[in-house]
C-alpha cells in the first residue's frame, strides 16, 4: 500500500515537473492553468546624457488553450528622440552639417564631439507565437512577427522544435527565423562614401538640390536576416541547471547606416570633408552561449558568458550575472552585472585620412569600433494578492569605446575622438 | 582571415559538441520526484522574458554584436 502511494506521489511529481521542465527552453513561460490568461506589461525609460532618449512600452499577453497550447502576443511601442553621434570627429572651428533630408543644416561648437540631433522616430511592434506539446518528449512552436517605424519596415517568421531526452533531464531544442526588412531613410541611401554637399557651395536652390541627389540612390533597399540556434539545456544536480546555445546568423543587403558619416582629414587632423559611410552587404554570425542557474535556499542566481565572432572581423566577450534575493516570500532584491568587450569590424576607422586612396568600406560608427561596456543594476520585486507582481529597475550602462590603433594627426590629440556613452535605464513592471 | 574564422567556427563546434556529450552522462540529472527546485517559477530560464527583451533592444540597438541567449535576430532600424 504504501508503496504503492510513494510510487503515485513520484509519478505525479514526475508528471508536474516534466511539464514544467519541457517549458524552461521554450521562447515562452510554463504553461498556464487551463483557459488562463497571464499579462506582463512594462514601461522602461532609457537615457543617455546628452543623446538619445527612448521610452518603450512592452506588453505580454498568454493565454493557454488545455494543456497542450499555448499563444503568445507581444506588443512593443518606443520612441526615440535626441542626438547620436554622426562619425564626424570634433574640429576647432565650429562645423557645418547638411541635415540627412538634405533640407537645411546644423552646426557643432568647436571642440564638440558631432552629433546629429534630428533622431526621432517612434516603433510599433507586434509578434505572436503558438505553442504545441505534442507528448512528453516534443514540442513545437511558430510564430510571425513584424515592425514598423518611419524609415524602416520588417516582417518576420520563426519556427521550433525540442526533444526531451534522459527523464527530462536533457532538452534539445532547434529553432529558426527569417526576416525580411525594408529600409527607406529619410533623405533616401547615401552614394556610398560620396562627399555630403552644402548649401552655401551653389548659387540657388536648384543647383544644390541637383547636386545632393547626385548623393543619393533611388528607392528603398532589403535586408534579409536566417537564424539557426541550437540549444542544450542539462539538469546537473537538484539545484543547478545549464545551457549551451550556438547561433548562427546570415545577414544580406543594406546594412550602411544611411546617416553616419565620417570626417576626411588632412595630416594636421583638419577637416576637408565629410562623406556617407558604406558596409559590406553581407554578414555571417557566430554565437556561443553558456549559463548556468542555480537554485538557493533564499534566492536564485545565474551565470553566463557569450563569445560572438563575425566575418567582419567583430568579435565579443559578454560575463553577465542576476543574483536575487528573497528578503521575505514575497518580497526581493536582485543585483545585475554585465561586462561586454568588442573587437572592432575590419572596415571601422575613426576617420578617413585625405592623402589615402578611400577603402571600399569604412564607417566610423563606434558601435562596430572597439570598445567595452559595462551594466550595473538593481532590481526590486513583491507579489501582491491574486498572484500579481510589481518591480522596479535602475540601471547603469555605460559604454567606453576605444582607438583600435590608429595614429591620430595634428589638432585631433585636442579632443577625446572616443568619448564614453553614459546611460540610465528604469523600468516598472506589472504581472498579473 | 578566412583561416582564423574557420579556426574560430572549429572552437565554436568543438566546444558545443563538448557540451552535447553531457547528453550521453546518464549520471548527471536527477530523478523526477527531486526536481522540486526546478519547479519554481524563478528558476525557468525566461523567467524574467519582459527584461531580457528590453536589455536585448538595448544591447543590439547600441553595440556590434547580438545574439546568444536567443536568436540574433533584427528587425529594427537601430543598428
Amino acid at each position: 500500500m504504501q508503496l504503492t502511494n510513494k510510487h503515485s506521489i513520484a509519478s505525479a511529481l514526475a508528471m508536474a515537473s516534466c511539464s514544467l521542465l519541457s517549458q524552461t527552453v521554450s521562447a515562452t513561460e510554463p504553461v498556464p492553468a487551463n483557459d488562463d490568461w497571464n499579462v506582463d506589461a512594462a514601461i522602461m525609460y532609457y537615457g543617455e546624457q546628452e543623446r538619445v532618449q527612448a521610452v518603450e512600452a512592452i506588453g505580454n499577453v498568454q493565454k493557454a488553450f488545455g494543456d497542450s497550447s499555448l499563444l503568445d502576443m507581444k506588443l512593443v511601442v518606443d520612441t526615440l528622440t535626441g542626438a547620436s553621434a554622426s562619425g564626424a570627429v570634433a574640429q576647432s572651428q565650429e562645423q557645418t552639417f547638411t541635415r540627412p533630408s538634405g533640407k537645411g543644416q546644423y552646426n557643432v561648437a568647436a571642440g564638440e564631439t558631432p552629433l546629429d540631433d534630428t533622431f526621432h522616430d517612434t516603433r510599433v511592434q507586434l509578434s505572436a507565437n503558438w505553442q504545441e506539446i505534442l507528448n512528453p518528449d516534443w514540442t513545437v512552436n511558430a510564430g510571425v512577427y513584424g515592425s514598423k517605424e518611419y524609415d524602416y519596415f520588417s516582417l518576420g517568421l520563426n519556427a521550433g522544435v525540442e526533444r526531451s531526452f534522459n527523464k527530462n533531464n536533457t532538452t534539445l531544442a532547434l529553432s529558426g527565423a527569417y526576416a525580411n526588412d525594408t529600409v527607406d531613410p529619410v533623405g533616401g541611401r547615401p552614394v556610398a562614401l560620396s562627399n555630403m554637399v552644402f548649401r552655401q557651395d551653389y548659387d540657388n536652390d536648384e543647383a544644390y538640390q541637383a547636386a545632393f541627389d547626385a548623393t543619393r540612390l533611388e528607392g528603398d533597399d532589403t535586408k534579409q536576416t536566417a537564424d539557426v540556434m541550437l540549444s542544450l539545456t542539462q539538469i546537473l544536480n537538484r539545484n543547478w541547471l545549464m545551457q549551451a546555445n550556438y547561433g548562427f546568423s546570415s545577414v544580406s543587403g543594406y546594412m550602411t547606416d544611411p546617416y553616419k558619416i565620417l570626417t576626411e582629414v588632412d595630416t594636421n587632423g583638419i577637416a576637408q570633408g565629410y562623406r556617407y559611410e558604406n558596409r559590406p552587404d553581407s554578414r555571417l554570425k557566430h554565437s556561443v552561449f553558456l549559463m548556468a542557474k542555480g537554485a538557493l535556499d533564499s534566492g536564485v542566481v545565474d551565470f553566463s558568458y557569450r563569445y560572438n565572432t563575425d566575418d567582419w572581423d567583430i568579435q565579443s566577450h559578454t560575463l553577465e550575472t542576476h543574483y536575487r534575493y528573497y528578503f521575505a516570500p514575497n518580497f526581493y532584491g536582485q543585483i545585475h552585472l554585465r561586462y561586454y568587450q568588442q573587437q572592432a569590424a575590419e572596415f571601422y576607422q575613426p576617420f578617413l585620412k585625405a592623402d589615402q586612396a578611400l577603402p571600399e568600406f569604412a564607417s566610423a560608427d563606434y558601435r562596430i569600433g572597439d570598445m567595452d561596456a559595462y551594466t550595473v543594476g538593481l532590481k526590486f520585486g513583491h507579489r501582491l494578492s491574486g498572484g500579481h507582481e510589481m518591480s522596479y529597475r535602475i540601471e547603469y550602462y555605460q559604454q567606453n569605446p576605444k582607438n583600435n590603433g590608429f595614429d591620430i594627426p595634428g589638432e585631433l590629440n585636442n579632443y577625446d575622438l572616443f568619448p564614453a556613452v553614459k546611460a540610465i535605464v528604469a523600468q516598472v513592471s506589472y504581472s498579473f | 582571415m578566412k583561416i582564423s574564422i574557420n579556426k574560430r567556427l572549429v572552437t565554436c563546434v568543438l566546444l558545443f559538441s563538448a557540451a552535447s556529450t553531457l547528453t550521453g552522462c546518464s549520471s548527471l540529472g536527477v530523478e523526477p520526484w527531486e526536481k522540486d527546485q526546478f519547479a519554481r517559477a524563478d528558476m525557468a530560464l525566461d523567467h524574467e522574458k519582459l527584461d531580457l527583451s528590453l536589455d536585448d533592444h538595448i544591447y543590439f540597438s547600441k553595440e556590434g554584436t547580438s545574439g546568444g541567449r536567443s536568436l540574433a535576430g533584427g528587425g529594427c532600424g537601430c543598428n
